[in-house]
């Protein structure tokens, strides 16, 4: 045969799952999971509920036998609340992240499916959201609305779609222009067979990259918002409140402060570097 | 003479380009006023150097944009507007393969995969049913099984393209628009694709529009061929015959170019001026600044496709029915 | 070069129109504007007069305007809590907030720009690491954790600095540090790999195979190429100068526009919060616009090019 076929290799569709991880990401990769299983399993794992009150054991140091982190000043085990702050921090970041790369994306096909009048409208409102301050519109929504949790979640999930926009709508145009794409239309494919069984597969990899770069920075905004007392409500607590709380304890009990402060660092640097981890593995183009 | 399958009558693409924001707007026209007819099982084939308009008049030919003036037919009834579902549905029985065979795949799919993705598309047969066909076409093309289960990047170029071509003949499509499909692959690897091409044609009855730059090719596998000058046809007829003796300026220097044994290349006609641009159309015979025959008329006045012979017609005043054509070895 | 100016221009018009819009649909959808910003305890005439005076009995379209006109004449309606005119409360708190951004702005220019061009060019060196740590360190800590860290060292564990308050300028050290840092850390980051890019292009290498001196070629063709990208993050820096601090001065109870924006929303007094709004989106424009003027006369493909 004329035609010698290259030897069959393996294609890395997805995550490799075995790989040269330096130590660096595998504990970034062992916290995150750490911080999915308590959050998922809270109920089982918090040795207390979240309000419940030892008031005989106020402010107690941590290295406690009965407190291993210690009380607040109310006499609530701070393990116990630290354990279901990280479930509701992580429930927002993580619904937040989705809405938001949900809406970006479909934004995003849009603005290249439709180009004209319809991508014009979704560019300005990506380069709207990019030029002010999220922070300030997230408030100023806030003062109109009130913070009820499916407001805050859906608020924060408007953090960040114009990044997926933008990547979207930019490989969408491309595989239009030339490639498979415009190949499996002129199949007699329907635009939404494109988009959702060609075109999405194929920029998963790089939607999913910008996920884990947005996530630390939702992560953060929530906790922001908490801590300034608009974001999530007593008697739910999340990360941020718990720094908030810990404040006017600081010279006396400064672990009520320190722990969910240290929590919100470790995770939001584990899925730094997993993100950056990612990057390189999936799609070293991006910089 | 059968009805034709295709009917391109007169049709004509204008692009708009503007310069900058508040530059003005110019009209590119890419296709100016081209006729084709192909039978059921005829090979037409489409000649000319880029910025021709071929591709464009592919491309319309087969719906997948629409003209700006003139109409196609295909099979007796006019084409419906692309992106509609009578459209889609239409996609069963005209299909197109490209140059890039690699960019034309899903490089996440199987070949396999996507093979069967027309059928798929288009609901033909249940999953054993569909099975059996992808295979059946592996087959028709020359691709084995194993390769079925492999991604596009694990294949060679001429692989690639067949599989690009089992795909679109997965619906037993009628007719075929082949823009450069060689092009891009080893020459070696160019005559497989060809003669593959040609078998099954002759096998399928498919009617086929083969564009492509390299006469070589096109003198393979076409029946008829018209050859394409900045958006309009200026010669066309019998693949053999025109290449023995080509009526138009234009088509002699083309063949004159293309190495054939026996020619010695001292009657080489090399053409002088500056390359076509379609948005900078000569007046009158677009071919007039670069032809070596041309009279006070040709810049004035544009010629049309006439009769020059039985099956043969070009669009040349120096070339009409009254006279005989202009001797080629002069 | 003009046809550049006039775009930017028509951008920063058209992002200014779209805060005023997004401000006017938010205050309709949350209810009453009446009631919302007169306060529900208001009496009815005063109500009406102001249903009169805002047009509220008039179709949307024209509400819609007649908000443009309002908001250019500087009429955004009054605190809930003391009834005095939003604008005014405002602007007594502008020269607190600038009083922290402006220092923390120095410190982030002269810490963040030189450690982040040292790093890149010293890539690999101890100083180059530590950059990098303390980058990453700046975008994962929360600006709170870090105000509350520093007051847990210095004034709660050393008692050098007061914790909150703004009664002497001591107290003003905390607020500036803590926004300083950040800053600092992200500048550094973003100058390193600004540099660093530059510093790959083969332009430089060339230079330096004429036989330029290193520092020269540093100066003089490194340098100014790195700088553009920096100073649009620096332009975006110098934009949220009024909004950069909300959370730093909560955190030291610091009475600027940052902490009166935290309780007119906790206390819902949605004329000061719109006037707030206002104010950060002019603000950013000006800032963003300014950076585009200075782009124009940095970078020379801009000048009397093609734009876009």
């Amino acid at each position: 045969m004329a035609d010698i076929p290259l030897p069959r290799t393996r294609v890395a569709r997805k995550l490799p799952l075995i790989g040269d991880i330096s130590p660096f990401v595998a504990l970034a990769i062992a916290w995150v999971v750490a911080m999915l299983v308590v959050a998922l399993f809270a109920d089982w794992l918090a040795p207390y509920g979240l309000t419940r009150m030892d008031l005989r054991n106020r402010l107690a140091l941590p290295g406690n036998a009965e407190h291993w982190l210690g009380t607040d000043e109310l006499g609530r085990d701070v393990l116990s609340r630290l354990i279901f702050s990280v479930r509701i921090s992580l429930l927002i970041a993580f619904g937040a992240t989705a809405i938001s790369a949900v809406l970006g994306t479909t934004l995003g096909f849009l603005a290249a499916h439709f180009r004209g009048f319809v991508e014009q409208i979704v560019l300005t409102l990506a380069d709207f959201q990019a030029s002010m301050p999220f922070l300030i519109l997230a408030l100023a929504v806030l003062a109109f609305f009130g913070n009820a949790l499916p407001l805050l979640v859906c608020l924060i999930g408007l953090y960040g779609w114009e990044r997926y926009a933008r990547i979207a709508r930019g490989l969408a145009i491309a595989a239009s222009a030339q490639g498979y794409a415009a190949a499996i239309r002129q199949l007699g494919a329907t635009p939404a067979r494109i988009y959702f069984r060609h075109i999405l597969p194929n920029i998963a990899s790089t939607l999913i990259v910008s996920m884990t770069l947005v996530f630390p920075e939702v992560i953060l905004l929530e906790s922001g918002l908490s801590f300034l007392g608009l974001g999530v409500q007593p008697p739910m607590s999340s990360l941020g409140n718990m720094v908030s709380y810990g404040r006017e304890y600081i010279s006396r009990a400064p672990w009520i402060m320190l722990a969910p402060a240290v929590t919100i660092i470790c995770t939001t640097l584990a899925v730094s570097v997993i993100g950056d981890w990612l990057r390189d593995r999936l799609d070293p183009t991006l910089k | 003479m059968t009805a034709p399958l295709i009917e391109a009558r007169a049709l004509v693409r204008v692009y708009h380009s503007r310069q900058g924001l508040f530059g003005a707007a110019r009209a590119l026209r890419a296709v100016d006023g081209v006729s084709l007819a192909i039978a059921p099982g005829e090979t037409l084939g489409l000649v000319g150097e880029s910025g021709s308009g071929k591709s464009t008049t592919g491309r319309m030919v087969l719906g997948l944009e629409p003209p700006d003036a003139g109409s196609v037919h295909f099979a007796g009834e006019p084409l419906p507007p692309p992106g509609t579902p009578p459209w889609r549905a239409l996609r069963a029985r005209v299909q197109m393969i490209f140059q890039d065979p690699l960019g034309a795949l899903d490089r996440r799919l199987t070949i396999a995969d996507q093979i069967a993705e027309p059928l798929e598309i288009h609901r033909r047969g249940d999953q054993p049913a569909r099975a059996e066909r992808v295979r059946e076409l592996m087959r028709q093309v020359g691709l084995s099984a194993d390769h079925g289960a492999r991604y596009p990047h694990e294949l060679s170029g001429g692989q690639r393209q067949r599989a690009v071509l089992a795909r679109a003949l997965a619906t037993a499509p009628e007719f075929l628009v082949c823009d450069e499909p060689v092009s891009a692959l080893d020459v070696s690897i160019q005559a497989q694709v060809v003669n593959l091409l040609i078998d099954l044609q002759a096998s399928l009855k498919l009617a086929m529009l083969f564009i492509s730059h390299d006469l070589r090719v096109v003198r393979q596998v076409s029946a008829r061929v018209a050859v394409m000058y900045l958006g309009r046809i200026v010669e066309l007829g019998d693949a053999d015959d025109l290449f023995a003796t080509p009526a138009h300026p234009y088509t002699r220097a083309l063949v004159s170019a293309s190495p054939a044994p026996g020619r010695r290349s001292a009657t080489r006609i090399v053409l002088a001026g500056d390359p076509p641009d379609p948005a900078a159309r000569p007046s009158g015979c677009a071919f007039h600044p670069r032809c070596a025959h041309a009279l006070p008329r040709c810049r004035g006045e544009t010629p049309v496709l006439v009769n020059v012979a039985p099956g043969r017609s070009a669009a040349c005043h120096l070339v009409t029915p009254a006279h005989a054509p202009i001797d080629a070895a002069a | 070069m003009l046809r550049y100016f006039a775009i930017r221009f028509a951008r920063a018009l058209i992002t200014i129109a779209l805060v005023v819009t997004f401000a006017f649909v938010v205050l309709r959808l949350s209810g009453d504007p009446a009631l919302i910003i007169m306060g529900p305890e208001a009496p009815p005439e005063v109500i009406a007069a102001f249903r009169k005076a805002w047009g509220l009995d008039e179709p949307i379209w024209r509400q819609y305007i007649d908000y443009f006109g309002a908001i250019a004449r500087g009429e955004l309606g009054r605190s809930m809590r003391d009834g005095r005119p939003a604008i005014a409360l405002v602007a007594e708190r502008i020269p607190a907030t600038l009083a922290l951004t402006l220092p923390a702005l120095l410190i982030k220019l002269c810490l963040g720009v030189p450690a982040g061009m040292y790093a890149a060019l010293h890539r690999g060196s101890l100083i180059d690491r530590a950059v990098m740590v303390a980058a990453v360190a700046g975008f994962t800590v929360p600006s709170f954790v870090l105000g509350l860290t520093l007051v847990l060292i210095f004034a709660v564990q050393l008692g050098w600095l007061p914790s909150g308050g703004q009664d002497t300028w001591r107290h003003a050290i905390l607020p500036i540090v803590t926004l300083g840092i950040g800053g600092a850390a992200v500048l550094a980051r973003f100058t390193r790999s600004a540099m660093l890019e530059v510093l790959g292009q083969p332009y430089i290498r060339t230079a330096s195979a004429k036989g330029i001196p290193w520092r020269a070629v540093v100066t003089g063709h490194a340098l100014p190429n790195a700088a553009i990208p920096t100073v649009t993050i620096i332009g975006f820096m110098v934009g949220t100068l009024i909004a950069g601090a909300v959370v730093v001065e909560s955190v030291f109870s610091w009475p600027g526009v940052g902490r009166l924006l935290v309780v007119a929303v906790a206390n819902r007094d949605l004329a000061v919060v719109q006037c707030i709004l206002l104010l950060v989106a002019a603000t950013m424009v000006a800032s963003n616009l300014t950076v585009d003027f200075l782009y124009g006369l940095l970078d020379p493909r801009l000048r009397g090019a093609r734009a876009h």
